[in-house]
């Protein structure tokens, strides 16, 4: 994954609270077969809107940095909340406050969610909106954001931190105990060398297996109580 | 220290005891895979460039959105056929075995897996399908994950975890004649809620449990998540050790008798505690149903459907009277007097071989009535359906007015055509009755296949004691 330590680029002021994950991406899209190109799936609702933020010409396909009202990313668990903003290019969301899954998510994905008090997420909205489409800085090793001459202290964890800076995602973190697994796995074969392998195939002997009859299903007249 | 099953096979498979909190890392025998929740795991790995630690651990199939009908033909649903090639393809690229449609060891992961005799004592499991409790039917710890713990489970064959609770809930005594396995777990979430196993991994245990076939205990198991569990299993026994000889993946020679020895050991210490326990009678059980639309809402089929006035507690209230509302029942109406449109025998649930004798047994020299506008009976594998096929059993279906089909998880969850349409009231062999679960207003009723086959013979529900 990608290490973030700074990232500098378009902060888009969203005006909004309790941004939910059904607003971040409808559950339509869950349907996909892919992690990646969910772009076009964020805010989908809203974007319909053309006078929605992302839809100004100063915001369009240009948001990095994306700063929201409290309580960002409540609802459904959907993963696929994180991969949307972070397919449309947003490396790093500021808010008061995150509802809890969608936090984890977005370490999980190299996203950085910043708590900022309330003040300051509404002086980064002035700052923002005073010259629409400027570039904003974010530091995760000083844990600040600065935007033209003001600089603003951000909330993270530690370890959410060194995870984000150093790009490890879930299964690097596993991989670190790298060693113990190749142990066990020594100890595995023997103590449990009966236990199966799907490789090389075993099969039962073949079979064909014929398709089934369609059934004419033209004389239904409908449920009986309906 | 004297230990459960649960915890004896955790412990077989610890790679790293978590400090301070931290989950423990626990190492995966085996994880089986389908269509619906591998594409982004798959992907995944092909982002951040990696490749799967043990390919001869993981093993793939096709379920959940396979037609049971023209098999041979291509796939008429675009969403479902791309699934499905995506499938091929992964597995193709990233050397996955795999048992797609057509292929005689074809069917539902949970049918599949032990009938090649791959689920075995002692082993984790894991599959992204909440129904994997299935292959704790073998003293196995198998349990449904995410399409992320997928690709965590590819990268390393490992997961992250935090040790289960343990519940036992014993089944003594002797099961009265016509009360299955699905009666006896339908019976355990109707008196300890879908709320009652919650973080814990069930022991199933007992006289009545002991007795039952590898066939049956899969269906109790099977529903254990219905009961908020994260697992469900039961200790191996000779019936165990008996099911896996000779099947193509189990060992042999010398390896099978070191197998068995350990799998002897599989069992729940006599001083171990556990943190939570239910004992039921058997001799109390009858065949039940449910009425409602979770499958804690359940009573025994001679009962009336409850009355939302007698319930003291709001919340209950509330929630049998939405449940009557959208089920399109009166309360006091009896369960026996509910006409029914279609029959669904099949699933993960109640697919297998046993299953079909069962329904076949009871429809032997009988028609659907003509109020039933369909019976639909799906294998869950391949193999069932082949065996059935031997034994003549698709012929009484046909005779009967059934519709024989493709093995798959068809109308269980209908993401394929079999669906039922708004308003249409099934009897189902399977295991969710939640609202639309089967088809967009669809109303379910659950049951044991004898009683599914004895309502196409009636009409209305009933149980074979009843023709």
């Amino acid at each position: 994954m990608e290490k973030l330590t700074q990232v500098t680029g378009v902060g888009v002021p969203l005006r909004r609270s309790n941004v939910d994950t059904d607003q971040i991406i409808p559950a339509v899209f869950l349907k996909r077969v892919t992690k990646t190109g969910f772009e076009d799936a964020l805010f989908y609702a809203w974007r319909r809107d053309p006078d929605f933020i992302l839809n100004k010409p100063e915001y369009q396909n240009k948001g990095k940095i994306l700063v929201a009202g409290p309580d960002f990313g409540i609802g459904s668990s959907r993963e696929h909340a994180v991969w949307a903003l972070r397919d449309y290019g947003f490396r790093v969301i500021i808010s008061p406050r995150f509802a809890d899954i969608f936090y984890g998510n977005t370490a999980k994905n190299g996203v950085l969610a910043a708590i900022m008090p309330q003040e300051s997420v509404e002086l980064l909205w002035k700052l923002l909106e005073e010259e629409p489409g400027r570039d904003m800085t974010v530091d995760l090793k000083e844990r600040t954001v600065t935007c033209g001459d003001v600089t603003l202290p951000f909330e993270v964890n530690d370890y959410t931190r060194w995870r984000l800076m150093n790009g490890y995602d879930d299964i690097d973190l596993t991989l670190q105990h790298e060693d113990a697994i190749a142990d066990y796995e020594k100890m595995r074969a023997q103590r449990f060398p009966f236990k199966p392998k799907t490789l090389p195939a075993k099969h039962a002997p073949e079979e064909p297996v014929r398709s089934a009859r369609p059934v004419d299903d033209s004389a239904w007249a409908g449920p009986i109580d309906a | 220290m004297a230990s459960t099953l649960a915890q004896k096979v955790w412990a077989d498979h610890l790679v790293y005891q978590g400090k301070d909190g931290a989950p423990d890392l626990i190492y995966i025998d085996l994880m089986l895979m389908h269509e619906v929740t591998s594409p982004q795991a798959f992907e995944g790995l092909r982002l951040a460039g990696r490749k799967p630690r043990h390919t001869d651990l993981l093993i793939a199939t096709e379920d959940h959105n396979t037609p049971t009908v023209d098999i041979d033909k291509p796939n008429p649903d675009k969403t479902s056929a791309k699934q499905l090639s995506t499938l091929e393809k992964n597995c193709k690229e990233f050397g996955v075995l795999l048992h797609p449609l057509g292929d005689a060891d074809q069917g539902i992961v949970h049918a599949f897996a032990p009938n090649l005799g791959l689920t075995q004592p002692g082993m984790t499991i894991v599959c992204g399908d909440s129904h994997t409790s299935t292959h704790g039917a073998f003293g196995a710890l198998a349990f449904g994950i995410g399409t992320s713990e997928v690709e965590h489970v590819m990268a390393t064959q490992t997961l992250s975890l935090k040790p289960f609770k343990t519940m036992a809930v014993n089944v003594e005594g002797e099961l009265p004649k016509g009360v299955t396995a699905k009666d006896i777990i339908l019976a355990i979430i109707a008196k300890i809620g879908i709320g009652g196993g919650q973080g814990h991994v069930i022991e199933y245990r007992g006289s009545a449990i002991r007795s039952l076939s590898m066939d049956a205990r899969m269906t109790i198991c099977n529903m254990s998540i219905e009961a908020g569990a994260r697992a469900g299993m039961i200790a191996p026994d000779e019936t165990t050790f008996e099911y896996l000889k000779g099947r193509p993946y189990a060992p042999t020679g010398e390896m099978w008798d070191k197998a068995v020895a350990y799998w002897k050991t599989l069992k729940t210490d006599d001083d171990a505690t556990f943190d939570k326990e239910v004992t039921i009678n058997a001799a109390d059980l009858v065949p039940y149903v449910t009425w409602g639309t979770n499958p804690g809402q359940g009573a025994p089929i001679s009962a009336n459907v409850p009355d939302p006035a007698d319930i003291a507690d709001a919340e209950q209230r509330q929630a049998t009277q939405s449940a009557l509302e959208y089920m399109g029942l009166k309360p006091g109406t009896p369960i026996k007097s509910i006409p029914v449109d279609t029959v669904f025998i099949g699933s993960c649930t109640n697919g297998r071989i046993e299953d079909l004798r069962a329904a076949a047994s009871v429809m032997k020299g009988h028609h659907k009535a003509d109020s039933i506008h369909r019976v639909l009976v799906v294998p869950a594998s391949s193999r069932a359906r082949l065996q059935a096929e031997d034994e003549g059993l698709d012929k009484v279906f046909e005779d009967f007015g059934a519709e024989w089909r493709n093995a798959g998880c068809s109308m269980c969850l209908g993401m394929n055509p079999d669906k039922l349409v708004s308003g249409e009231r099934s009897v189902s062999t399977s295991n969710r009755n939640f609202e639309g679960r089967q088809g967009k207003g669809g109303r379910t009723h659950l049951a044991s296949p004898l009683v599914a086959a004895a309502t196409a013979i009636r009409g209305t529900i009933s149980s074979p004691a009843d023709l």
